[in-house]
């Protein structure tokens, strides 16, 4: 192990550390073929009869929390790894999902309850013609780079005018979140263009193909899976490089960095802009698994929910935001339909233990115990 | 006085026919009503006005001897004048009044209370009348105008004319009621004022008569006046109300915050929970002192501060104590706290909103002028807030205890190393930073609804504030409430209420770019932390 590495290092001047070790690229390796090949033949292939056979609703549900879990490596990315704890992490998926919604809407055509070409919100608010925003969602591929330009570039301006202003620590946090509750209720209002309180819904294709059908749904179980290690191999290229250095003497000591010749503000932003794209391509991922998207998804507190997923996994671990994500809403799943008060009680607690007790998360467990 | 002593002498006689006009008011003919109501004019005093007040707002109910009573909104009778002994005697009846009986009602009684020797009965009622147009009291108006002597009885009487006589053929008649208008001025007016002033199709205008024109722009530019300072008052008033809000919502965080660099995520609930100890206090007295229910508010706010304090204080003593410096973490572990806080709540009185009522020495409000009514619930909030900025303040700057949590929050090294128990200091200030809180919610409370997401409302404007006004600063945080308030009431007629929010979130975004340390700014090492 230890020699491999300082090959590596020998090897390549930009990286201090391989981007993942020989067994990690071995585990990671199969874990994609697991969630990529396996579960989709273990869906196909078997008989609904059989116990192993993963029926067409869980595996939507599993490409949900796909989607869950590139949000919450984006919040490892910068929490973990540049110590900025934002809390509008949610604004930058819901805006995803929106530019997505906006090309599924359009996409419905003239086969909604109105019959008419415009969504049916629309016609309901009586518009007679798209608005100007609307109309490249008609391309799917236009949508695609919305979902990723639009939560970057706020996240930009946001980043930059606030990591230059020194609003960092608590502040940020505070801030990134009233930030997020002010666009949760512009997007509640109806003359936003979105489709207000009731969002964009009743999608019917994909790029053409049948949000009904099931080899669709399989097929964005798949995307979202390769997705999020996709973004998971990303996010640990941005770690190990000399960037993740840096990110990390921000996160530790932020004053003294500036005096070793890097700019915070910088490497903050990129940070912050990085992982609000990533936000941003998971809820385009998520939008047509689960079918809605409405200014609901912008409360402050889904935003709170995805640093716990990342703080129950671990934090500064990449993969602990993951497992966490995974954790968090499988107990919410199961939680919420057989013992729905106790959901939370059990979440709060989850927030106190995980700060008290966990402050590394699952990863961090499991790190001592094998030290 | 002399009306009592004179029908206490001829009482009998005097009660029959009285008692007489009194159930005849009850009949189902209207002609005969019409002669009750003008026998008991012709008596005239204040009983018949009562009487017959009660009767053109239907809260009249007679008994079956021809006693008289006013029906009272919240329940019960009153009687009305001496000759009424409580309680009522069954069957009780309310007179029908149809609108026949309404007009000459109105009529007679207009010329009973003008002709009232009470000056301000008089006033009362000629302001009354002025408030809209009547045409058939005109008749009856000028002829008191003849032979009142009050200026300010004659003032509103004329002003009660200007409606009919803004209409009229004479031209002087019309600059006559313009200068009336202008000299009370009132918005109801303005519809007719400026039709004056408008313009026909060709250009011309619709009043050829430039005299009166010049009488109607000044009548305008007075209403103009009026409207100006009306919305000006209201604003103020509205703000301010607003900012006290913000005030004792953010009071709260200011002291656990500000000075223990918690982050208390938990803050919204300590208010909910003020709030419902008010609802559990209202129900107590409604159950155990139903005659006193209306001051059950005032044993709430003792009671809201210290079931906030208690689940401040076991708060503090299960979490926060371990999360000392670790801002982040106390950030996340008291969201986990009010998560749990509101499900109990949830379960223990029900997810739905719970009644709280004003009572009813805070409902109803007076009107200051026309179109500005200060109400006396949202009055009151701003009082109570300055009642608690100044206890707040005193406990901080007065007492032993301020002085520690002073130390404290400059230099916990410091302040320990003098023999000051941090821990203990921090319990404390915690309790009452909770307890503040509590009363924010009692405040709550009497504004809106209760229930069990009351508090998430308002703990983002709570970190604003207190961002806004400059971490841990009592003076800063009153400035920056006040001042969101003030500012968020003059936005929103402009931009609308939610544009306003975000405009307002933009300008503290932008504020704290020049200034990132608040409004006011603690001074010396302590700021870097």
């Amino acid at each position: 192990m230890q020699a491999s590495s300082s090959n590596q290092v020998h090897r390549s001047s930009h990286r201090l550390e391989p981007v993942l070790s020989k067994a990690g690229w071995l585990a990671f390796c199969s874990l994609l073929t697991i969630a990529c090949v396996v579960v989709p033949i273990l869906h196909a292939a078997l008989p609904t009869s059989s116990a192993l056979q993963i029926p067409t609703y869980a595996v939507t549900i599993l490409g949900k929390f796909a989607c869950f879990a590139m949000a919450a490596i984006a919040m490892d990315l910068l929490w973990g790894y540049a110590g900025v704890l934002s809390l509008g992490q949610g604004v930058f998926f819901a805006l995803g999902a929106y530019a997505m919604g906006m090309n599924l809407m359009l996409s419905i055509g003239s086969s909604g309850v109105y019959r008419s070409k415009l969504p049916d919100f629309m016609v309901f608010l009586d518009l007679k013609t798209l608005p100007w925003f609307w109309r490249p969602f008609d391309s799917f591929w236009f949508a695609i780079f919305a979902a990723l330009a639009v939560p970057g570039t706020l996240a930009f301006l946001f980043g930059y005018f606030s990591f230059r202003s020194r609003i960092r620590g608590v502040y940020f946090s505070i801030i990134s979140q009233a930030a997020t509750y002010a666009l949760m209720l512009l997007f509640f209002r109806n003359e936003t263009g979105l489709g207000g309180n009731n969002g964009l819904t009743d999608f019917k294709n994909i790029y053409g193909y049948s949000l009904q059908s099931d080899a669709t749904k399989v097929a964005l179980y798949i995307l979202s899976a390769a997705g999020m290690c996709g973004v998971y191999i990303l996010a640990r290229w941005v770690t190990t490089s000399k960037a993740g250095r840096v990110l990390r003497a921000i996160r530790d000591q932020e004053a003294r960095v500036p005096f070793t010749g890097y700019n915070v503000v910088h490497f903050k932003v990129f940070a912050f802009t990085l992982s609000a794209m990533v936000c941003g391509l998971a809820g385009a991922l998520y939008v047509p698994q689960v079918g809605i998207i409405n200014p609901g998804e912008l409360q402050p507190a889904n935003s709170i929910e995805m640093a716990i997923w990342t703080a129950v996994g671990g934090r500064g671990t990449l993969v602990g935001g993951a497992l966490g994500a995974w954790l968090v809403n499988a107990a919410k799943s199961w939680f919420t339909v057989v013992l729905p008060e106790w959901w939370l009680y059990i979440l709060g607690t989850l927030f106190i233990a995980v700060t008290l007790f966990f402050p590394r998360g699952i990863i961090g467990v499991f790190a001592r115990s094998k030290a | 006085m002399v009306g009592c002593v004179f029908s206490t002498a001829t009482h009998a006689a005097l009660a029959d026919t009285w008692a007489a006009d009194v159930l005849a008011l009850g009949a189902s003919d209207v002609n005969e009503q019409v002669r009750a109501v003008n026998r008991i004019a012709r008596r005239g005093g204040t009983e018949a006005i009562a009487l017959l007040e009660a009767l053109n707002d239907t809260s009249l109910q007679i008994d079956s001897t021809g006693a008289a009573y006013r029906k009272r909104s919240s329940g019960g009778v009153v009687p009305i004048g001496p000759h009424s002994p409580m309680p009522p005697k069954p069957p009780i009846m309310a007179p029908v009044i149809d609108n026949e009986l309404r007009r000459a009602l109105e009529m007679t009684l207009a010329t009973l209370r003008l002709t009232s020797p009470d000056s301000r009965v008089r006033r009362r009622a000629a302001e009354e009348i002025a408030r809209q147009p009547n045409d058939s009291l005109a008749p009856v108006v000028r002829q008191m105008l003849v032979s009142e002597r009050d200026v300010h009885v004659r003032r509103a009487l004329a002003l009660s004319l200007a409606w009919v006589d803004v209409e009229s053929l004479d031209p002087s008649v019309r600059i006559k009621a313009l200068l009336a208008i202008a000299d009370s001025p009132g918005t109801a007016f303005k519809p007719a004022v400026e039709r004056i002033l408008s313009q026909t199709e060709h250009r011309k205008p619709v009043e050829v008569d430039a005299q009166v024109r010049a009488a109607a722009s000044k009548a305008l530019s007075a209403i103009r006046w009026l409207e100006t300072w009306t919305n000006l008052l209201s604003n103020l008033f509205y703000g301010l109300s607003l900012g006290s809000v913000l005030l004792l919502i953010s009071l709260g965080l200011t002291i656990t915050f500000g000075l223990m660099r918690v982050i208390n995520m938990a803050h919204g609930e300590l208010l909910m929970i003020g709030a419902y100890a008010t609802y559990v206090v209202q129900q107590l007295f409604l159950k155990y002192l139903p005659n006193h229910s209306d001051w059950y508010l005032v044993a709430a706010v003792p009671a809201a501060f210290f079931a906030a304090a208690i689940v401040g204080t076991i708060v503090e003593r299960l979490v926060l104590r371990f999360l000392h410096g670790r801002p982040l973490e106390t950030l996340l572990a008291t969201w986990g706290v009010s998560l749990v806080l509101i499900q109990v709540v949830r379960q223990l009185f029900g997810a739905q909103n719970v009644t709280v009522a004003n009572p009813a020495w805070l409902s109803g409000g007076i009107e200051l002028f026309a179109g500005f009514v200060l109400t006396f619930n949202r009055a009151a909030v701003i009082l109570f807030s300055l009642a608690v900025v100044s206890f707040v303040w005193f406990v901080l700057s007065r007492t032993n205890l301020g002085l520690q949590v002073r130390a404290v929050t400059q230099n916990r090294d410091m302040a320990a190393s003098m023999g000051i128990a941090t821990h203990r200091v921090d319990g404390w200030t915690f309790a009452m930073g909770a307890g503040v809180a509590g009363l924010g919610g009692v405040a709550l409370s009497q504004l809106g609804n209760v229930g069990p997401e009351l508090g998430q409302g308002y703990i983002i404007d709570a970190f604003m504030v207190v961002v806004l006004g400059g971490v841990g600063n009592l003076a800063g945080t009153f400035a920056g409430a006040m001042g969101l308030g003030i500012a968020t009431k003059w936005a929103e007629p402009v931009v609308g209420a939610v544009l306003g929010k975000i405009v307002i979130l933009v300008l503290i975004i932008l504020f704290i770019q020049r200034r990132p340390q608040g409004l006011f700014a603690l001074k010396g090492r302590a700021v870097e932390v």
